[in-house]
């Protein structure tokens, strides 16, 4: 595939992820934050997000599995994932703890435990969403063009 | 335009009209980034580099009540609400205390407006939801400029 295909690809690929509400307004701000003293910063910020949801889904998982359950600290979790998640504009994850959210507040174990199947799914559906893209743009790098913003 | 001390050659140009003046004096403001999100802490400190700040991160309200305990001074404190040890209530409230008169702008989430009330109560100068966007940045520094 040549270069032109494959931004014409990346751009595609890109539209679809904002038409299916993966991506929001925030992930377009995040692109126009990078430049050129700082060309990795969307990855960067990205893998950071990786790194801190996969902990607090591992809290998350723990939390739930105890006995007695501590809604105070699941929501402490929830509201940081809620967070992370809205700042880099992952809003379907960002909406599922919002909803989680209210479950913490009214102590319904069955709802957190739906939530966080929930939460979990659409982590990995927007994680393999944005290594998909990155890829594009590694592919776009590697044959000699420019990202299209 | 004359530059400040210390200068950076990468100062952005993005500013809203008007206050381009303010770049001068950008490099001598200092700044506290006080939030628990190490996300929020990457994307804060890069919209603050756009406009020639260097900013120091801590993670929760105790160490920033620290920091300014032993001396440093800060010209603005962007303070996150939820933190675990020391919440951003509980730090702007220590901070006024203590006599410290930055520039606090609390960062929250979609809270509900009793809650941002507390935080306004406790001492905030402003109050806006995160994350912090370029325009809400040159606000603030256009608060800055006018208080310094």
């Amino acid at each position: 595939m040549d270069v032109v295909q494959l931004q014409r690809q990346l751009v595609d690929y890109r539209a679809s992820l904002y038409h299916e509400a993966f991506l929001d307004e925030q992930f377009t701000q995040l692109q126009e934050l990078q430049d050129e003293n700082n060309p990795d910063f969307v990855v960067e910020v990205v893998s950071l997000f990786f790194e801190d949801s996969e902990r607090l889904l591992n809290e998350l998982t723990k939390a739930l599995e105890q006995q007695s359950i501590d809604f105070k600290r699941l929501d402490a979790h929830v509201h940081q994932l809620k967070g992370s998640s809205s700042s880099i504009g992952a809003q379907r994850v960002q909406k599922v703890c919002i909803a989680f959210r209210n479950d913490c507040e009214e102590q319904n174990v069955e709802g957190c435990l739906k939530c966080l199947q929930q939460v979990k799914h659409e982590y990995s559906l927007v994680k393999t969403k944005l290594e998909t893209m990155f890829k594009l743009e590694q592919q776009i790098l590697a044959a000699g063009g420019s990202v299209p913003m | 335009m004359v530059l400040g001390k210390g200068a950076s050659s990468s100062l952005s140009r993005k500013m809203v009209d008007g206050v381009e003046n303010m770049v001068s004096n950008c490099n001598d403001f200092t700044v506290l980034v006080v939030d628990d999100d190490p996300v929020i802490r990457k994307l804060h400190d890069m919209h603050l580099k756009k406009f020639g700040l260097r900013a120091q991160v801590v993670e929760n309200g105790k160490k920033a009540v620290d920091l300014c305990h032993f001396g440093t001074i800060f010209n603005l404190i962007l303070m996150d609400k939820e933190m675990p040890i020391m919440d951003g209530v509980e730090a702007t409230k220590e901070l006024r205390a203590m006599g410290v008169n930055s520039l606090i702008v609390g960062v929250t989430s979609r809270d509900s407006q009793y809650e941002t009330q507390t935080f306004m109560e406790a001492g905030l100068d402003f109050c806006f939801e995160k994350p912090l966007t370029a325009d809400k940045i040159s606000f603030i520094l256009q608060e800055l400029n006018k208080k310094n």
